[in-house]
């Protein structure tokens, strides 16, 4: 279990800032998920803790031990760290066998023989590679690769573990089982975990708090996974975690409108929870979130239907633009099915209101 | 958790870019290196062109360029450049096309004779072609006067054309070699979807197919030109004796002539700047006329292309390919063996005239020749891991630190690369006489060395890179994530991560290095000839057989060396 701190830190690249006083702590035994889109300053933010990349301002703590400072003039080596990272392309080196890939940071860090040995089996069985050990990498296959990675981050740092964007590179059903592992194994391992990825689903799912990053490199919400999914500080963190309609509403002597001033769209004729008086509002609004309700005044015409499964999707023409709703199957053993063409009433739950100005 | 703090003060003069790190000690010793080898030879050949001792001279620069035998050396070397380049391209790609795109039967074997005259240097080649065509001396003339009661010769090879078909013949195979593995590597579908479109065979070939390979024929192309218009042995070997002369071999001529005369190594050097200027000229318009066109045509996965059906030309084409390649690639070798065997040079192919003599006399009694098979032996070791240790050097700094000035090494070390042979040489004798802190290499086997290292350094450089830009950078980092220093991390992931390419570029140094003759014959002193140089030698004083016999020795040395080479690297692929 290791502790990180980032304190205030900026990169830039010539002209170009990549992050700009970037400050976060992560508490130990924690799993931390940094999530934003491709180009965001992610992979910026590994490589400054790792030791790859030397900020131009901040300072970086590992474990409260000053590993970066420009201007305390302290800048630890990535071999001094002490971290184990996990890196996208796997990086499992091609000439060595699995368990040298495994028993390299033990041998780079000199422990006893029969210490190392231990310790890789260890690894190996955390990762349940055990028997591969002879194995060359390119006799496995890329989920397998991963996991030799992940074993010799484990074996580099029992404390600290960077990820960045591990499990991008596999398909997804074993995206899926490789998220259980990670989980479960860190539970036993108590190890840190600094977890990089674009896919908001995954990080959601696997870590404690979870880091949004937008695209101009600031951080947007620190939370946990049902903090974000119920609070999303912002416009770009509710549009970035899942699917999402935008409304433009409006107000006028106590009703609320969709759109525009129309009785056809009022939706509302007292002020919904979360309104931002004196604004322009947009509504923001998961597909879950719209219910057909015959007893509502809004009506709209069903374009297209699709079942999926659990659940049936259905885009929706209202004021000649088209919605998504989703609807779980089990709502649909009340017996009443939709069809293209159909007719419904549109209710709206949990909505929430941003201001228009704001920058996506 | 407690970490040493031992190397921080160091680490934290890196954020100020005041450390000497390994990384930055590299790189200084890679300006400084190619400062060296490279740009004082090219520096003391102008700086010597255009400066007599005491002031700016253009005058004699254009005196020499004036002198008529010199402007008919530059005519020739232009001619015989252009024509060889259009022929080798024509025939490389026909082959090419034949063996990579057509039914032929028989291609492996086909493939195999390309593959022997990259072994045999072309001073030998030219050698060979002289004793079966020269006159009525050569023993082909003789055969055919014989035959068919001819008062002449029927050919002559000795003779700007001669010239000409021998480049052709010697050359066409670099053509081939970078067309076929286009044409293999080509995408089948676009010649698959025109005939589905409706086009007839030869349309596909003309409209299609040619164009899109047109990148490698003109890289096939460029390696002929430069090739050709930098080639010593060729227009030695055939021209000299008829006063047909090259700029290279014109400013051999020139420093043999000289005698260690000042004035006659400038003008050799005025030359020198002639000959890099029409380089430096081909080179521009090549890459003015084909700089439209660029596609990319080739998949990075292999595919099998659909092979064209010849039908009725089958059976004619195999014939005709398999006599031309055999004539070409096997005539040469069995006349130099055949000559090697004679008593005398010019007694005809019988049982009785032949006799293992000419062995004897140049492995046992001539201390010379094996002199000269030991200096080539240490100068392509030397040269080789001079060259191996510098390029890997070079391409680390280059594609994985990229100080800034990057750009200027990596054209500093291609630079040689386009730069003759010749020019190299005069302008290490420039260098290495003292010039430069009185320093003398000359008439030493050591700037034979300094001569091949600034030559070779761009083989071992691009095949260094090729495979160090294959390997990712967070394989690097990974290893440093675990623990290791950058000094172990070199050590442990990346040099083992490239040994198959360090290998290979070490025989792409020592292979030429064996068989050079361009720089040795202007470099050499009585204690360090090479191999080519004794075989030249041989031959220049009349001891036909006996040259004959030691090309046969350095052609086998060179075999087997590149057998040996073909079976690590193939076992390398292997794991």
């Amino acid at each position: 279990m290791a502790k990180v701190k980032f304190d205030r830190v900026t990169v830039k690249y010539g002209d170009h800032t990549v992050i700009k006083d970037y400050s976060l702590e992560v508490q130990a035994g924690e799993i931390l998920g940094i999530v934003g889109p491709s180009g965001c300053g992610k992979t910026t933010v590994v490589r400054s803790l790792g030791g790859f990349l030397n900020p131009d301002e901040g300072e970086i703590y590992i474990d409260d031990e000053l590993v970066y400072s420009k201007k305390r003039r302290v800048n630890r080596s990535p071999e001094q760290r002490r971290l184990g990272i996990v890196f996208q392309d796997y990086a499992v080196w091609p000439h060595l066998s699995v368990w040298d890939n495994v028993a390299y940071p033990l041998k780079k860090r000199r422990a006893a023989k029969d210490e190392i040995a231990k310790k890789v089996k260890h690894a190996l069985e955390q990762v349940r590679m055990t028997g591969y050990e002879k194995h060359m990498p390119a006799q496995l296959s890329g989920g397998q690769q991963q996991r030799v990675a992940i074993a010799r981050a484990l074996t580099s740092s029992n404390d600290l573990v960077i990820m960045d964007e591990p499990i991008t590179n596999l398909d997804a059903k074993l995206r899926e089982g490789m998220l259980e592992e990670i989980r479960a194994m860190q539970r036993r391992l108590k190890t840190t975990i600094i977890y990089i990825t674009h896919d908001q689903e995954a990080a959601l799912q696997l870590c404690d708090r979870v880091i949004i990053m937008q695209q101009d490199g600031q951080i947007c919400q620190i939370g946990t996974d049902e903090e974000i999914i119920e609070h999303p500080a912002n416009r770009f963190v509710f549009s970035f975690i899942g699917v999402s309609n935008f409304i433009p509403v409006t107000e006028d002597q106590g009703r609320y409108y969709l759109w525009k001033k129309d009785p056809a769209l009022c939706y509302a004729s007292q002020a919904p929870q979360g309104y931002l008086a004196g604004k322009k509002n947009v509504m923001g609004i998961r597909p879950m979130d719209i219910v057909f309700d015959d007893a509502s005044p809004i009506k709209a015409v069903i374009t297209q239907d699709v079942f999926l499964g659990s659940l049936f999707n259905y885009f929706v023409r209202l004021n000649d633009v088209e919605l998504r709703v989703q609807r779980s199957t089990l709502d649909s053993l009340d017996g009443r099915e939709y069809h293209e063409g159909d007719t419904v009433g549109l209710r709206f739950l949990n909505e929430k209101y941003y201001d228009e100005e704001e920058a996506v | 958790m407690k970490m040493s703090f031992k190397r921080t003060n160091s680490d934290l003069a890196r954020l100020d870019g005041k450390k000497f790190g390994l990384d930055q000690i590299m790189t200084i010793l890679c300006f400084l290196i190619l400062t060296t080898v490279v740009i004082l030879p090219v520096v003391m050949i102008i700086y010597n062109t255009f400066w007599d001792g005491s002031k700016i001279d253009f005058e004699m620069f254009v005196r020499v360029i004036f002198r008529e035998e010199n402007l008919s050396a530059l005519k020739n070397t232009v001619v015989i450049a252009f024509f060889a380049t259009l022929l080798a391209t024509a025939v490389g790609t026909f082959f090419a096309w034949l063996l990579g795109r057509s039914d032929i039967p028989m291609k492996g074997f086909m493939k195999w004779l390309f593959s022997i005259p990259f072994m045999i240097p072309p001073f030998l080649a030219a050698m060979a072609w002289d004793m079966m065509f020269s006159g009525r001396g050569g023993y082909v003339n003789r055969f055919l006067m014989n035959i068919f009661n001819l008062r002449n010769a029927p050919f002559n090879i000795n003779t700007v054309a001669g010239i000409i078909v021998i480049e052709v013949i010697y050359y066409f195979p670099f053509v081939y070699m970078q067309v076929v593995s286009a044409l293999e590597r080509m995408d089948p579908t676009l010649e698959e979807s025109a005939r589905i479109a409706g086009a007839k065979q030869w349309y596909v070939i003309r409209k299609i197919t040619l164009p899109l390979t047109i990148p490698a024929i003109s890289s096939g192309m460029l390696l002929v030109l430069i090739t050709s218009l930098s080639n010593y042995g060729i227009p030695a070997m055939l021209g000299y004796s008829k006063n047909i002369f090259t700029l290279p071999t014109k400013i051999v001529d020139l420093v043999n002539r000289a005698g260690g005369d000042f004035q006659g190594i400038r003008e050799a050097t005025a030359l020198s700047v002639v000959l890099v200027i029409v380089v430096s000229i081909a080179l521009f318009v090549q890459r003015k006329v084909l700089k439209t066109g660029r596609y990319d045509i080739i998949k990075g996965k292999s595919m099998r292309p659909t092979l064209i059906k010849l039908r009725g030309a089958k059976y004619p084409l195999l014939v005709l390919s398999l006599v031309f390649l055999t004539i070409v690639v096997l005539a040469p070798l069995v006349i130099i063996l055949l000559v090697s065997l004679l008593r005398a040079y010019g007694l005809p192919f019988s049982l009785e005239n032949f006799t293992l003599n000419n062995y004897v006399k140049i492995l046992v009694d001539n201390k010379a020749v094996t002199d000269s098979i030991r200096n080539s032996i240490f100068l392509g070791f030397g040269a080789g891991f001079i060259c191996l240790f510098l390029g890997v050097m070079l391409s680390y700094v280059i594609y994985k630190v990229k100080p800034k000035g990057s750009g200027v090494l990596e054209m500093l070390a291609v630079l040689p690369y386009s730069l003759p042979g010749t020019v190299m040489a005069i302008g290490c004798i420039l260098a290495w006489s003292g010039a430069v802190f009185g320093i003398t290499l000359y008439n030493t086997i050591w700037i034979i060395l300094v001569a091949y290292i600034a030559r070779y350094l761009t083989y071992t450089l691009k095949s260094c890179s090729a495979s160090l830009q294959q390997v990712h950078l967070s394989l690097e980092e990974a290893s440093r994530a675990c623990g290791a220093t950058h000094m172990e991390s070199l050590a442990d992931i990346t040099i083992p991560l490239i040994k198959p390419a360090m290998v290979s570029s070490f025989f792409l140094v020592f292979l030429p290095s064996m068989r050079e003759l361009t720089t040795s014959i202007l470099l050499y002193g009585p204690n360090s000839r090479t191999l080519g140089v004794a075989i030249q030698q041989l031959r220049s004083n009349g001891y036909m057989t006996q040259a004959a016999a030691l090309s046969v020795v350095a052609i086998i040395i060179i075999m087997v060396l590149n057998a040996i080479v073909k079976s690590i690297t193939k076992d390398r692929k292997g794991v």
